[in-house]
């Protein structure tokens, strides 16, 4: 029972970090179009920084909040590459990869190949059910579920949101309006580093982090950013959350070794019912 | 203004004061839909510049609407630049749009879709609505019922408009004046009773010996 709840808990807290990145890739495709691959990168590089940081003995929170900031910049840069060279979908997509290569490049050569982690909040364990639990698996847990709640409701219920949203439904249309429509491009990928870098700095006291990382986060994020049709954050959210248990429980009974497999499963599982529901769409 | 070697507008110059109705006419190719999108800063002049003054809205050939969002807030996007975001002014003008305030823009029929097209415009307060191909795939009655919204606007509130019109006809009806287009150029300019008794137009334009 105990190892049930440690790992129901262990997986909702995975969930929490793949609905964060999930959400920078809504966030980034319902405003460009673009699938950002360089998604998962957002969260090594921030955790990363903010590893050093805390080693230079900047102090808890400001480490934190730097290495947030710094992540949104990164998304800045990326997106600047990504867009404003005006690719093509395609393009676009390749240029992502790229990126994430160059990222994984840029942090072996700063940071090696060892996995880094730091430690979190310090704050007693605290014991629910017969399960001890680090502190920061709540504050991981309660501050992407404000962040993605809150980013959720402005992207779907503000003017500013709409606009951002009318970008890629409609970019011409968004331009004659007068919507700046790359600078909210831009913006799109900052928030999408800011949400990458904040799952990176929250999973690394728990999960440790190597430079090549960000493949496998940028799978899963993407796998449950499909659940929402890559446009809806709350979908997405219910989708990390399923591949977030899903991981932890296949991980947890069965074999580590078979996460990945498991979970590439169900992405496909997932855009092949995403393929029908299309279909079925278009003819309706 | 060129694509590539192409010129597609080449010292074109065109004037709508407050209060008229302007047409723009011209076979497929003329250049009417670029020398819209240079108007409203859609397209940047390879050579010379483009002058205007006051605020021109565009409603774009094919309506272009933000298909995923509901009406209500296409015409909220519409005042993206404007002071005010109230849509109503845009319901009293076309009071059948209100019970669809909250439906997808896509699902609407084509004659909902152009008033909510026109209405996006509207929401910009331009001095000059600019409008292309209002009557692109619409049966009569709706091109009727819009362009008598128009007209009372236009008359209301001096509101300028430059009707670009593959349908001549309905294009000279409506409007007091008109230029025509042939590949890039200007080549008429008159009122429009004028332009319907002009031969070559009426041999162009309005299929010649069947009118009377
Ligand atoms: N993006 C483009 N690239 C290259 N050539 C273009 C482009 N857009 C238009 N043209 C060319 O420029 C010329 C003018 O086109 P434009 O669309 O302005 O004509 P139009 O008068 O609006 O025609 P229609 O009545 O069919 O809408 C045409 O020869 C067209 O082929
Ligand atoms: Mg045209």
């Amino acid at each position: 029972m105990s190892a049930f709840l440690q790992y129901l808990i262990t997986g909702i807290a995975r969930g929490f970090l793949f609905a964060l990145l999930a959400t920078g890739f809504v966030v980034i495709h319902r405003v460009t179009k673009v699938v950002n691959f360089a998604q998962g990168a957002f969260a090594v590089l921030g955790g990363f920084i903010a590893y050093s940081l805390l080693r230079a003995g900047v102090p808890h929170g400001v480490s934190e909040a730097i290495a947030v900031l710094a992540a949104a910049a990164i998304g800045l840069v990326f997106g600047a590459i990504t867009i404003l060279g005006n690719m093509t979908p395609v393009g676009s997509l390749i240029t992502t990869i790229g990126l994430a290569i160059l990222s994984e490049a840029i942090a072996m050569i700063a940071w090696g190949t060892t996995p880094l982690t730091f430690s979190g909040i310090g704050g007693p364990d605290i014991q629910v059910a017969g399960v001890f639990l680090q502190t920061q698996y709540l504050l991981l847990i309660g501050v992407s579920l404000v962040v993605l709640v809150v980013l959720w409701l402005a992207l779907d219920r503000t003017y500013v949101g709409k606009g951002m949203t009318s970008c890629a439904s409609n970019p011409y249309a968004a331009r004659l309006a007068g919507i700046n429509v790359k600078r909210m491009g831009l913006l799109s990928f900052a928030i999408g580093g800011a949400l990458g870098g904040l799952g990176g700095v929250l999973i690394m006291p728990l999960f440790p982090l190597t430079y090549d990382g960000d493949v496998s986060l940028s799978i899963l994020g993407f796998a449950a950013a499909i659940v929402g049709g890559l446009t809806s954050p709350g979908l997405a959210l219910v989708g990390g959350l399923v591949f977030g248990i899903a991981e932890q429980f296949v991980a947890g009974y069965w074999s580590p070794a078979n996460e990945s497999a498991v979970a590439l499963g169900i992405l496909l599982l997932l855009l092949l019912w995403q393929a029908r529901r299309h279909r079925s769409e278009e003819i309706a | 203004m060129r694509y590539g070697a192409a010129v597609a507008l080449d010292g074109v110059g065109i004037s709508v004061e407050r209060g008229e109705m302007v047409a723009l006419v011209g076979a497929n190719g003329a250049g009417k839909t670029t020398l819209l999108n240079a108007l409203s800063g859609m397209l940047v002049p390879s050579a010379g510049r483009i002058s205007c003054s006051g605020r021109i809205a565009h409603v774009p050939e094919g309506r272009e609407l933000f298909s995923d969002l509901n009406v209500d807030d296409n015409l909220r996007i519409g005042a993206w630049k404007a002071t005010s975001r109230d849509p109503s002014p845009v319901y009293e003008l076309f009071p059948q749009l209100q019970p669809l305030a909250k439906r997808r823009a896509g699902g609407l029929s084509g004659g909902e879709q152009q008033m909510v097209a026109i209405g996006r415009a509207l929401m910009a307060k331009p001095d000059l609505l600019a409008i292309d191909e209002l009557s692109q795939g619409l049966a009569p009655n709706i091109v009727q019922e819009i362009s008598r919204h128009l007209v009372k606007l236009n008359l209301e509130t001096g509101l300028a408009v430059l009707l670009v019109e593959q349908n001549a006809r309905l294009a000279l009806d409506l409007c007091t004046r008109a230029y025509v287009l042939e590949t890039g150029r200007i080549v008429e300019e008159g009122p429009s009773s004028r332009l319907r008794e002009d031969p070559a137009v009426q041999r162009a334009y309005l299929g010649g010996h069947l009118v009377s």
